[in-house]
């Protein structure tokens, strides 16, 4: 498979992203830093080439793109189009996304707005912009990373998990008007995972590893599962909807 | 201790402000804790990637976080192996270096800083720095084996091992006591890369000092299958077990099973190189069965120059105490690593569990005064409890390493809860 990446130098994108070499895909790298994707770029070609002989397998290429810059999203993806040299790009996936906690964000409005922005504005328009290339190029799989946390608003996470459920409502929505022209998405919601961005948050029960969504995530990608939204590890699916259940008097009392 | 751990995927911007970088936390003791006044440590393990392999010459830079899990993973379907691997794939490459990691191939291969070529690392005034054997020496041998003190180790070139195969011929006897062990254990020397005893500490007597000694090779390709070896499914202690668990007399039982379980009297064939290096990895959280209380270990080398006798009052002076866990691991080392602060030397490593209970500070005094006599020395990385003025009895090469570290970063930046203990920093 030819896979973009937007995102995928750190947490679960640098995992999918590895998880994808060492299968055989080729990977374009999207983010911020320049010096951060060349290593990443590096990283991810020595894990698909430990096998071969050297410079037998193709290289993993990176362009700059900042879910803050929306003006640059055209060039990074014509720059990831140019590296396939014509051939069909199978996904775009972005995990890219900002978090921060709910007492965090009610005392920096700058801050909220900074995180609605990035999470909720830029990310759909860069998702317009992918996807009017995967209709282009006859079809292709958008794959974004949403959050169980756009489910049900949870104390924690309310501005944080208002981001995610306009993504989702946004990328159920394209689901239902581009399908039958050939766009797949894929909506991901991750439960509790171990990365960077939830480090010093206390992991609940049931908490992931990288490694196991990029797992099921490159499954999804593969397989003609008909799903249109993913959930991972797969027993948040189970969490979540006992969670999504809960009357709010009972959440309430829980203090939830 | 409360503190707070900070984690991110670039470590140059991680470790401008901390006192003390940790990797994945194995270390038995307080090493990779950070001093009380200044309670916060930076986490290395995001910081995973491979940054240069050359399949010709095996040399390998890769980010300090990288674990021995993910390259073994990486790389033994590859046929190269790290030079010189600890009992457990937990650890991180920054960890290996910091520690300076035996094995079971120490009397052939050394320590892990033998195969380090260079490091990478912020040092105690904020610069990064590269060290190596020609290029700031005296940092390079001070960071071996020198317990993160030295500075933020960021990036690590080494040499991985070419190997025959992805198994190992292993080949396992009973030994009826001590000195038939310590005959085995210098007879496998000789011929093995690979050597190692278990041994029972708790059976007094004619029997004491009885235990299964290991020895082990690469197989050759044409011995093994060419297929990896399945990973194993993993059991997980779900909870801490009470700690009365630990009766002298429940550990004795536990150590009479695992010495008559071995029915044959030897045993011989392929094993996975997880089952020879890693076999506690198969039970995650197996440090449960000591109970909340926990334990603590105390690994010690006995030089040979203190003579077979020493192993054997060790192991008068364990029985005594009773106080020996499940566990107690002995290995003839080789060379002295050259590492300012490599903890083996030639002689004879013992490595035992501690249950921690009111007495325990008592038996890690009294094997330290021990260790004094005998002219050995501890492997700091084990250690939670010693007390300064042992420390400094034991390890005459104190004062060439706290001279480096003086040199290199005056006000002690970096430090740890070890390093107040141990070397006096301010708490």
């Amino acid at each position: 498979m030819n896979i973009v990446i937007l995102g995928g130098t750190k947490g679960m994108g640098r995992a999918l992203a590895r998880r994808c070499v060492e299968h055989g895909d080729r990977v374009f790298l999207l983010g911020r830093s320049e010096v951060d994707l060349q290593r990443s770029a590096v990283d991810l070609d020595l894990r698909a080439g430990l096998g071969s002989a050297p410079d037998s397998t193709p290289r993993s290429c990176v362009a700059r793109c900042d879910l803050e810059q929306p003006e640059g999203f055209a060039a990074a993806l014509d720059a990831a189009q140019a590296h396939f040299a014509g051939a069909a790009i199978d996904a775009i996936v972005v995990t890219a996304g900002v978090f921060a906690t709910q007492d965090e964000l009610e005392s920096d409005p700058a801050r909220t707005e900074r995180l609605l922005r990035v999470n909720f504005t830029n990310t759909v328009l860069f998702c317009e912009e992918a996807r009017k290339r995967l209709l282009a190029q006859g079809g292709g799989t958008l794959c974004v990373f949403s959050s169980v946390a756009g489910d049900r608003a949870r104390k924690p996470v309310v501005l944080y998990g208002a981001s995610k459920a306009g993504l989702s409502a946004y990328l159920d929505g394209i689901d239902h008007k581009f399908h039958g022209q050939g766009l797949r998405v894929l909506c991901v919601r991750p439960g509790f995972v171990k990365t960077g961005m939830t480090a010093g948050l206390k992991p609940p029960p049931f908490a992931g590893e990288p490694t196991q969504v990029a797992r099921d995530v490159r499954r999804a990608l593969c397989g003609r599962d008909p799903r249109t939204v993913l959930y991972t590890p797969w027993i948040w699916q189970l969490v979540m909807g006992v969670i999504a259940t809960l009357p709010r008097a009972v959440m309430r009392r829980i203090n939830f | 201790m409360e503190a707070e751990e900070r984690f991110a995927e670039d470590l140059a911007p991680l470790t401008s402000d901390v006192p003390l970088s940790r990797g994945l936390g194995r270390s038995y003791g307080d090493s990779s804790l950070p001093p009380q006044s200044r309670p916060v440590v930076a986490n290395t393990t995001l910081a995973d990637r491979l940054l240069a392999f050359d399949a010709r010459t095996g040399i390998l830079r890769a980010e300090a976080g990288i674990s021995l899990l993910e390259l073994n993973r990486l790389f033994l379907p590859h046929k190269f192996f790290v030079p010189v691997t600890p009992g457990t794939q937990f650890v991180t490459l920054g960890g290996m270096v910091a520690s300076d990691v035996h094995g079971k191939n120490h009397h052939v291969s050394g320590c892990f800083g033998e195969h380090v070529l260079a490091l990478r690392m912020r040092v105690g005034d904020g610069r990064i720095v590269d060290c190596s054997p020609e290029e700031n020496h005296d940092l390079f041998y001070a960071t071996l084996g020198g317990m993160g003190l030295t500075g933020h180790i960021l990036e690590v070139s080494f040499r991985m091992s070419p190997i025959p195969s992805c198994w190992i011929y292993q080949e396992s006897e009973r030994v009826p006591h001590l000195d038939a062990l310590l005959d085995g254990l210098s007879a496998a020397a000789r011929d093995w890369p690979m050597t190692m005893a278990w041994i029972d500490c708790l059976t007094p007597g004619a029997s004491m000092g009885r235990g299964i000694l290991f020895r082990g090779r690469w197989a050759k390709a044409n011995e093994a299958p060419s297929l990896l070896a399945r990973p194993k499914l993993r059991l997980r202690v779900p909870f801490s077990l009470p700690s009365w668990i630990m009766q002298p007399f429940t550990v004795r039982a536990f150590n009479a099973v695992v010495y008559h379980s071995h029915i044959q009297q030897e045993r011989r064939g392929l094993v996975s190189p997880e089952q020879f290096f890693y076999p506690l990895d198969a039970i995650r959280d197996w440090n449960r069965v000591y109970g909340s209380a926990g334990f603590t270990q105390h690994q010690s080398v006995l030089p040979h120059s203190a003579g077979r006798g020493a192993v054997r009052r060790y192991m008068e002076l364990l029985t005594s105490l009773r106080a020996a866990g499940f566990l107690c691991v002995l290995k003839d080392c080789g060379e002295e690593g050259s590492g300012l602060l490599s903890f083996p030397r030639p002689g004879t490593s013992i490595a035992l569990d501690l249950p921690l209970r009111p007495e325990t500070q008592e038996h890690i005094d009294r094997l330290n005064e021990f260790v004094i006599r005998e002219g050995g020395r501890i492997y700091l990385t084990k250690d939670a409890l010693s007390r300064p003025e042992h420390v400094r009895a034991m390890e005459g090469r104190l004062s060439a390493f706290l001279a480096v570290r003086k040199a290199w970063d005056p006000q002690h930046r970096l430090r740890s809860a070890q390093s107040v203990r141990l070397f006096g920093d301010e708490p």
